[in-house]
Order: C-alpha cells, then sequence, then structure tokens
C-alpha cells in the first residue's frame, strides 16, 4: 500500500504574503498546517559585523536600514547605548523630538502593518488608505533630516538639527494646476509643528474609518477571532514583546515600565489584549496609534513653549555650528576630526532598549575605549515572534498562517540584521 | 444531400453574422470591464488608475491585450503539456457558448430555447473543468490548492444557485428567458427580486462565488495561494482565463437583470405619465443600465471586503445559502398556488 506523506509546501521567498523574503515550508494535511519551518537569512547583511568597522557615529545610518518600517525607533535605541557609554545626556528639547519622532514612527510603522495585514487577509482599500496617511508623516521625516525613510536624524547628544519653520511646499504642474496645489499645500503654510498638529487633528477621524472597515466586519472577524491563540504565560516564555505580548494581556510596555527619553511626563495609556489572538493584536494596534497620536500632541504643546538647544554643546561629540566653523579654526578641527576619525568611547558595556513599534529593540553595545565598537548585538523584537510562528499555526489551515504572519508584523531587516 | 446543405448556407451564415453580433460586443465589453474595474477601485482607493493610454486611459485595454499577446507562454517542465493547453480553452467556451440564450431586448436573441435557463446553467456549471485541469495540469502545489478550492466552492454554490433557480421556475412557469421576462411585466413591483428577495440574495452571493470573484476569490487567493489555478500560465493562455472570468462575470449579472429585475423591462412601465416619457429607450438600455449596476457592485465589495477562508466559506454556503432556499421555495409555491397578486394573480 503506499505511504500517506503530507503535502509539503515551499512558501516563498518570493511570494505576495512572505513579507520581505521569508521562506516557509509548511507541511500541510489538505490545508490544515501540521508544521511551519521558517527559513532565514535572506536579508542577512551583516549589520552588526559592519558596525565593528566603522566608528561610533557612523554607524547610526545601519540602524534605520534594521526595521526599515521604524527607522527612527532604532536609531534611538542605539544612540542611547552610545550616550550611555560615554555618559552624556541630551538637551530636553531634543529628548521631546526624539519622543515625538518616536511616536511617529509607531503610527509609520503601524499603518503599514495594518495595510499589509488587512491585504493579507483581502481587504485591498485599507493598504492604500493607509498608505494616504503614511506620506503625511514621511513629509515631517523629510522636513527634519531631508531623507523620507532612512533618517539619521537621532545623534548621540541630541537629534540633528531643530524642528524647521516652515514645510516644503508642492509646485503646480502639468497635472496639478495653481488651484489644486494651493489646496495641497493648505496645512503646509506654517511650521512643522504647525503641519503634525493638523495630522494629528485628522488622524483620529481616519482611524475611526478603518476600524468601520474591518473592526466589526463580520469576515474580519471570522478571519481572526480565536486564530493564533498565545497565553500570557507561554507568550512571556516565548520571549514576546511589544504589542504580541500586550495582546496576550501581559501590560508591559517600555515607556512604561522603564521610561526613557520623556515617556514618564507623558500622559498616555497602554492597551492590553484579553485572549491573545489576531483579533487582539489587531485591536491592542489600533489603539495604540490613538495613544501615539495622544503622545504627539502633548510634545507639540510642549516644544512649542520651549525653544532651546537640540544637541549638547561638546564638540567632541557633536559637530560645531556650521557659523563658527566659517571663521574658527578650532570648529574646523573638530568637524573633520568627527567626520573622519569619530571620537574614543571608554571602555564599558551598555545595553539600551526602547519600545519599538514591533515590541523591544535593544542595543548591546561593548566599547575597548577605541573609536569603534569592540562588538554590537542587537536585539530584534521579529525575531522570538517568528520564532513561534510554527507554534502558533499548527492545526490552523493555510490561510489562518497567512493571517499570523501579519499579525505577528515580521519585517526582514531586523530579523536576518 | 449536398443541394441541401447549400440550401441551408444562408441560414448557417445569418447566424454566423449573429454570433460574431454578440461576441465582439461581448469581448469589448469584457476589455472595457477591466479598465472598468481599475478606475472605479482606483477611485474608491483614493487614487486616479489607468489615464495615460489614450484620451483618460480608454485605449489601456488594447495596451493590455498587445501586452499578454506579445508575451512568452511558459509551459512548466513535468507539466502535461496538452492539457495546459486545452484548459483555458476549456474555461472559455462554455463562458462564450453560454451567450446563445441570452435575451438582450424582445426580439434580440440568437437561440430562443425552451429549457434556455437549464442550458445557460449547465454551461456556466461546465467552467470548472477548466479550472480543474489547469490546476492539475500545471504540476504545480499552489495551483493545485486553487484547482481543488475552485472545484468545491463551483460545485457547492451550483446547488444554492440551482435552488434559486427553482424558485425562479416556479414563479414564472417556464424556463425560457423570454417568458421569464414577460411574466415580470405589469410594472416595477411585478419584478421578481420583491417575491423572491431571498432567492435573488442567494443567486447573486452564490453568483460573485461561482465566478471566483471577491470576497470568494479563494481559488486565487493572492496572498495564500498566489494566483491559484492560473499561476503557471502566461501571455495568452492566462488571458483566456481573464477573458472567461470577466464574461461569466457579465453573464451573472444578465442572469440577475433577467430573472429578478425583470430584464429589457422598463422600470417606469405602468405609472401613467413617466411610462410613455420613456417609452422612447430601447429595452436594450433598460438591461445593460441593470447589467452595469451589478458589474458595479462586483467591483465594489472587491474593494470593500476581506477575503473569506475555505471551510468559511463552505460553511456559508451550506448552511446559510441552501437552507434558505429551501425554506423559500415552498413559500414561493404556496404564493404561486393562491394566486398572491400583483405577481402571480
Amino acid at each position: 500500500m503506499a505511504e500517506i506523506r503530507n503535502y509539503t509546501l515551499n512558501f516563498g521567498p518570493q511570494h505576495p504574503a512572505a513579507h520581505g523574503v521569508l521562506r516557509l515550508v509548511l507541511e500541510l494535511d489538505g490545508e490544515v498546517i501540521t508544521r511551519a519551518d521558517p527559513h532565514i537569512g535572506l536579508l542577512h547583511r551583516g549589520t552588526e559585523k559592519l558596525a565593528e568597522t566603522k566608528p561610533f557615529n557612523q554607524n547610526i545610518g545601519y540602524m534605520d536600514r534594521l526595521d526599515y518600517v521604524s527607522m527612527m525607533c532604532n536609531e534611538h535605541a542605539y544612540v542611547r547605548a552610545i550616550e550611555k557609554l560615554i555618559g552624556i545626556e541630551a538637551p530636553i528639547r531634543a529628548q521631546y523630538i526624539r519622543t515625538m519622532f518616536d511616536e511617529i514612527t509607531r503610527i509609520l510603522n503601524h499603518l503599514l502593518w495594518l495595510g499589509a495585514a488587512a491585504l493579507d487577509i483581502g481587504a485591498m482599500s485599507v493598504f492604500l488608505y493607509c498608505f494616504r496617511e503614511r506620506e503625511d508623516l514621511f513629509d515631517c521625516y523629510e522636513a527634519v533630516s531631508g531623507a523620507r525613510m532612512h533618517a539619521t536624524y537621532y545623534r548621540p547628544g541630541g537629534v540633528y538639527r531643530d524642528l524647521p519653520d516652515n514645510m516644503p511646499q508642492y509646485q503646480a504642474s502639468k497635472w496639478h494646476n495653481e488651484k489644486e496645489t494651493e489646496q495641497r499645500n493648505a496645512n503646509r503654510k506654517g511650521s512643522l509643528l504647525d503641519f503634525i498638529t493638523d495630522f494629528t487633528e485628522r488622524f483620529p477621524a481616519r482611524i475611526d474609518e478603518y476600524e468601520k472597515l474591518l473592526t466589526n466586519n463580520r469576515i474580519w472577524k471570522q478571519r481572526n477571532v480565536d486564530i493564533g491563540v498565545v497565553s500570557a504565560d507561554r507568550a512571556k516564555q516565548l520571549g514576546f514583546s511589544g504589542p504580541m505580548l500586550r495582546a496576550s494581556g501581559v501590560e508591559w510596555d517600555l515607556r512604561k515600565m522603564q521610561p526613557y527619553a520623556m515617556y514618564d511626563k507623558m500622559d498616555f495609556d497602554i492597551p492590553v489584549g484579553l485572549r491573545g489572538d489576531c483579533y487582539d493584536r489587531y485591536l491592542v494596534r489600533i489603539e495604540e496609534m490613538r495613544q501615539s497620536n495622544r503622545i504627539i500632541r502633548q510634545c507639540v504643546r510642549w516644544l512649542r513653549e520651549h525653544p532651546g538647544p537640540v544637541i549638547v554643546d561638546d564638540p567632541k561629540v557633536a559637530p560645531p555650528k556650521r557659523v563658527q566653523m566659517k571663521d574658527d579654526m578650532e570648529a574646523m578641527i573638530h568637524h573633520f576630526k568627527l567626520f573622519t576619525e569619530g571620537y574614543c568611547v571608554p571602555a564599558g558595556e551598555a545595553y539600551a532598549a526602547v519600545e519599538a513599534p514591533k515590541g523591544e529593540f535593544g542595543a548591546y553595545l561593548i566599547s575597548d575605549g577605541a573609536n569603534k565598537p569592540y562588538r554590537l548585538k542587537l536585539r530584534a523584537p521579529g525575531f522570538p515572534h517568528l520564532a513561534a510562528f510554527d507554534e502558533m499555526t499548527r492545526g490552523h489551515m493555510l490561510a489562518d498562517g497567512v493571517a499570523i504572519l501579519s499579525s505577528q508584523d515580521i519585517v526582514f531587516g531586523e530579523i536576518d540584521r | 444531400m449536398i443541394m441541401g446543405l447549400l440550401e441551408e448556407l444562408p441560414a448557417f451564415a445569418w447566424i454566423l453574422i449573429k454570433i460574431v453580433a454578440i461576441l465582439i460586443p461581448l469581448l469589448l465589453g469584457v476589455a472595457y470591464l477591466t479598465f472598468a474595474e481599475r478606475k472605479v477601485i482606483g477611485y474608491i482607493q483614493g487614487r486616479i488608475g489607468p489615464n495615460r493610454v489614450g484620451f483618460r486611459g480608454m485605449l489601456q485595454p488594447f495596451a493590455d491585450i498587445i501586452k499578454l499577446v506579445f508575451k512568452e507562454i511558459i509551459i512548466p517542465v513535468r507539466s502535461n503539456r496538452y492539457l495546459f493547453f486545452v484548459a483555458p480553452i476549456f474555461t472559455l467556451t462554455p463562458a462564450l457558448i453560454a451567450w446563445a440564450a441570452i435575451p438582450f431586448a424582445p426580439n434580440l436573441i440568437l437561440a430562443n430555447i425552451n429549457a434556455g435557463v437549464l442550458y445557460v446553467f449547465a454551461m456556466s456549471s461546465i467552467a470548472v473543468y477548466g479550472i480543474l485541469i489547469a490546476g492539475w495540469a500545471s504540476n504545480s502545489k499552489y495551483a493545485m490548492f486553487g484547482a481543488l478550492r475552485s472545484a468545491a466552492q463551483t460545485i457547492s454554490y451550483e446547488i444554492s444557485m440551482g435552488f434559486a433557480l427553482v424558485g425562479v421556475l416556479i414563479a414564472a412557469g417556464s424556463m425560457n428567458f423570454q417568458d421569464i421576462i414577460l411574466a415580470q411585466q405589469g410594472s416595477l413591483l411585478n419584478w421578481f427580486f420583491i417575491p423572491l428577495l431571498p432567492l435573488f440574495m442567494v443567486f447573486w452571493i452564490s453568483g460573485i462565488a461561482e465566478t471566483n470573484r471577491a470576497p470568494f476569490d479563494l481559488a486565487e487567493g493572492e496572498s495564500e495561494i498566489v494566483a491559484g489555478f492560473h499561476v503557471e500560465y502566461s501571455g495568452v493562455s492566462f488571458a483566456l482565463f481573464f477573458l472567461a472570468e470577466y464574461a461569466s462575470m457579465i453573464l451573472i449579472s444578465f442572469l440577475l437583470a433577467i430573472l429578478f429585475l425583470g430584464g429589457w423591462l422598463s422600470p417606469f412601465e405602468g405609472i401613467p405619465g413617466l411610462d410613455e416619457w420613456f417609452a422612447w429607450v430601447p429595452g436594450l438600455a433598460w438591461m445593460l443600465l441593470k447589467v452595469s449596476f451589478f458589474l458595479f457592485a462586483y467591483l465594489w465589495l472587491r474593494a470593500t471586503f476581506p477575503r473569506y477562508r475555505y471551510d468559511q466559506l463552505m460553511r456559508l454556503g451550506w448552511k446559510v445559502l441552501i437552507p434558505t432556499t429551501i425554506v423559500w421555495i415552498p413559500v414561493v409555491a404556496v404564493l404561486v398556488k393562491l394566486n398572491v397578486g400583483p405577481w402571480f394573480s
């Protein structure tokens, strides 16, 4: 008699739901997944090793490229590790700017997640609606750093520069006449803070719109409720963090438990799930977007009233002002040294973690006193999540596997590093 | 014998002309349905859609066709070459020949056969063989999944669709499309969608599932099984599947309009004043108007809803739709028997 074997399906790396370059080897009994074997490494760029060959301050750009949908949060962890080693603290205004941009990044990430998750389950309009809102946030990134994604805006000792007083404007073209351009520029008349305020006023209504499409949609519920359930204890054992852990009912958020930057001054709540299924993870992330919006508003209010320096006044760590360099030899030399050789960091070890949109993103830095890291270890939140994929999908159907994968919010830049 | 054939020649030629007169507008309809789909979904999603080829993108479908025609047809190794080629033809042919029995206007019909409903129903069911063969012949696991899902889905939804049809047959007392339309004569209130409302909804939902369109597009299931049964197809052979899908979308919309919304009947019939005002509008125009409503609904649903899971789809079909029809058919029978007006008096 013929031996009955399960169907083995190679899912990815080129698959619409593979979220980049995930390769899954699925063992299927009919449509039911009996075993899932995630293969990683297809986006491995050796960031940790690369960091050992560059001066401390030149590695920030690599951090953007780890989890390439939550850029500034990654920078934040790395920059904080350096600050801990050198023993400096960023000025308070820089701390507020960092808090604000961490939350802008969180919204950016959750919007992409929401769009991709909805697309994976078949609701394709939500994807484009989310990208419409992301556009404005990218404009904020662009206004402060010049880059729309890989900003390199956070620097050891502060941020690259203060928030700009005016926003870039659209110009009329063949496809957009004067009147239309005027409309598009309507919320760009004032400073960046005005632009962000305008966004925060609009955004809650937009979240309501997404929720109208999904939250009570019967198909959406059928596809998400009781799919990929992880209990609170098991989530802790598996090393979950971020929304994945909170959806399972564990109230753990680094912003509350180990406050950094200005989070201890902020008034916000952390949403917690009850069942730990895909639907709870969806609800938790939706609520986090609303809370992020709240935090951004508080930061904007403070930033409007408190001008001040945004980077430490220490030429050994932070580059001197452009104006000084024009007629000050000392400043010129500092600038040259900073951007070629960098600076030596006292020997020691430091671990700094931030609550990145996906969970705890940590940078563990060892310095031997040279101008380059001796070793940099990055803790990517997505890694333990993906490692639990097998356990979460077992016994579910193929289509649920896709729903679970998107509920984990996997980005390969950070998992493969 | 030969003389006999020659005598028949003009009749043959006449039929051929009629076939061409149906097929060409149909294929144009398919081409512009794809364009409408991209435009409508584009505007729903806050985009513009294609607007570069021709005036406001009007030539986009032709650009697509030319692209597809010039693409290489890739035949996977270890696939069944013969069946791989035959499958798209198997899918397209039934989708086209079903049109023979569809009445477009009072006298515009290729074959006014008495069992028209059965014929169209049979043809739309045969299309699943093409999908099954395509999935099997491709020798690809994704295609196999698509084919299996599609087979299960089409067969189970065929049943609810068939039961919904039974209701219409009881109500109209005929299997001839023209008779079914004429049975709805009188006024808008005489159309079957009112007494047969549950069957109308069942037929509509099953029609969407039958054509493998969102939210029942499991056979393609972009995010799960990539493109399902036609994952290995490219160029013209892919275009044929595409054509078949859209032709059957239009077909289902026509069926919905004929069976439940009075086909080519004017909605203002029987209303004094308005009836005379709109008397000049040809029946074909009313028909197309009703059809475009259903086609728009297809696109609207696609842009709005998430996709069902395989078992949930089966549950909906077997536990919701079929029981609904089974309950409503006796109700219709009683209504007909008691001559309840205005529909059955």
